[in-house]
């Protein structure tokens, strides 16, 4: 656990105001209401299907993909909302990064996987992009496991090693905020505790969001919690949200409580 | 094996009948003697002509099919009719094109009219399968895409486009084997001169056309048989170059 009683005064990166999302008729989330600090680490905690991913995926607007649904209140990123009709998708995702469940490794060599971003945005020297792919790829440290075989098929990597290369494309791009979600549930013990060591590094720098099964993961690498449930209507709330330290040795709400020493769930 | 029967069958009937004189010259008296070659070029020609115009057009629909209006009305409406349409025979393409291209446009039986014609009749075929694979590629890389600042077009022609090629790809050699292999939408079209083409506009006899003329007609069996088994042998040869083509591409990813 970090020293989570500075985390409070850090600037205020995402802002979610009062934002329910409905998938057509369906009310999945209600009336979620919470600051994220910036470079800090925050853990979305819940029972299966609270809404977590939901919660998460509404930061870079990954549920737009999904046909009727809709979003109603607001999401602010520096203080610029995020659902604002003027909004523009293509650029908010550029600066809120996502690394999924599983390794998505594109079929592709190496080094177009991490620079599909970057040429997205229209970067073309190759000087730039090896550049980009070569601090990405530091990042994560992989860099020298594969600097030798950038053209090599990036499925040819361990899946840990994949997920790494994941976290190195997300990264490429640029980006203030890093969405995980349940990102380490793929793989074996050893790359978990690589990619959290990763995850830590990385919070200097970035602000990470991560869904997450693993309570012991959230206690090792996260300064805030945040604990979803679904209520009696299946609407997922946002039942508790505090440093992680205090949840964990004091929760103030019963359902809290229960969850966390494992009573259900 | 009833396959590799037939095969054999055919290759043993001709081996001695292709020779050099066979693939290089033009047949003379009806097709008893000479060769072939104006029959090949035809072929090629046709065919060419039908694939280049049908996979703009059919890849087009299978992404505005597959990425646009997944699961709207005018995606059922144009599913079925492209259903359809891979069900007509193709004899029904041949009266249409002769209808349409050579009296109404007044193409005449030549290597345009054959073309377009074909061409008709490969689209619901190369739509259907390329949506197919369009339709395989995870969406998770779709959503990976998105998520690293992608436009839609973007993630469409980088990702998705890669990663469908090898399904759009057996398609269209798919294709290329019903254009080679076509006869009556072809006779009606494309007529079945047996000289030289001079443009596309020139009338011209393709090689399973010339098979079944020399045939049916009782000409001469031992060129018959020679047409065949190179007819054979040439879209054996499609195939294996178009692979050979399409793994160098994939082997970079995979």
């Amino acid at each position: 656990m970090r020293d989570n009683l500075k985390i409070p005064r850090r600037k205020v990166k995402l802002k979610t105001d009062a934002a329910d999302l409905y998938y057509g008729s369906h009310h999945a989330l209600g009336g979620i209401t919470f600051d994220i600090y910036e470079r800090s680490i925050t853990a979305i905690i819940g029972p299966s299907g609270c809404g977590k991913s939901t919660l998460l995926r509404l930061y870079n607007r990954m549920n737009d993909l999904i046909p009727g649904v809709r979003v109603e209140g607001e999401v602010y990123l520096d203080g610029v909302p995020l659902y604002d009709r003027a909004a523009d998708v293509v650029s908010l995702r550029q600066k809120v990064g996502m690394v999924f469940q599983k390794p998505n490794v594109f079929p592709m060599s190496i080094f177009d996987n991490i620079v599909i971003g970057p040429r997205h945005q229209g970067i073309r020297k190759k000087r730039d992009l090896e550049e980009i792919a070569r601090k990405s790829l530091e990042a994560v440290s992989l860099w020298d496991e594969v600097k030798d075989e950038l053209k090599k098929s990036g499925l040819s990597l361990s899946p840990g090693a994949q997920q790494r290369l994941c976290i190195a494309r997300a990264l490429a791009v640029a980006p203030e905020v890093i969405l995980m979600d349940e990102s380490c549930s793929a793989l074996d013990p050893e790359s978990t505790m690589k990619i959290e060591e990763l995850m830590l590094e990385l919070a200097k720098k970035y602000t990470i969001l991560i869904v997450t099964h693993n309570m012991e993961q959230a206690v090792r690498v996260s300064d805030m919690s945040a604990f979803m449930m679904i209520d009696e209507r299946k609407i997922g709330r946002l039942v508790e949200y505090a440093p992680t330290s205090e949840m964990f040795s004091n929760p103030k709400d019963k359902r809290t409580e229960d969850y966390i020493t494992g009573r259900f769930g | 094996m009833v396959l590799v029967a037939i095969i054999v069958y055919i290759l043993i009937k001709v081996l001695p009948e292709i020779g050099w004189t066979f693939l290089s010259q033009s047949p003379s008296d009806m097709g008893r003697g000479g060769g072939i070659l104006p029959t090949i070029v035809g072929t090629l020609l046709v065919t060419l002509l039908a694939v280049v115009i049908a996979t703009p057009f059919g890849i087009g629909t299978a992404f505005y099919l597959a990425e646009y209006t997944r699961g709207g009305i005018l995606t059922r409406i144009i599913r079925f009719s492209a259903d359809s349409l891979a069900a007509i025979p193709s004899i029904v393409y041949g009266l249409f094109g002769f209808i349409f291209f050579v009296t109404q446009l007044g193409l005449g039986l030549s290597i345009l009219s054959g073309g377009l014609t074909l061409a008709f009749m490969i689209l619901p075929t190369l739509i259907r399968t390329a949506e197919e694979a369009i339709l395989t590629v995870p969406q998770s890389y779709r959503e990976v895409s998105f998520s690293l600042g992608a436009t839609k077009w973007q993630t469409i022609i980088k990702v998705v486009f890669p990663s469908a090629m090898r399904g759009i790809v057996n398609g269209l050699i798919l294709s290329v084997g019903r254009c080679i292999a076509e006869t009556a939408a072809v006779v009606l079209t494309a007529g079945s001169a047996l000289h030289m083409p001079k443009s596309v506009f020139s009338s011209v006899r393709t090689m399973a056309v010339h098979f079944y003329t020399l045939a049916s007609e009782g000409i001469s069996m031992p060129k018959a048989y020679g047409t065949a088994a190179l007819l054979i042998i040439l879209i054996f040869l499609i195939n294996v170059v178009t692979n050979i083509l399409v793994n160098r591409m994939a082997a970079k990813g995979r």
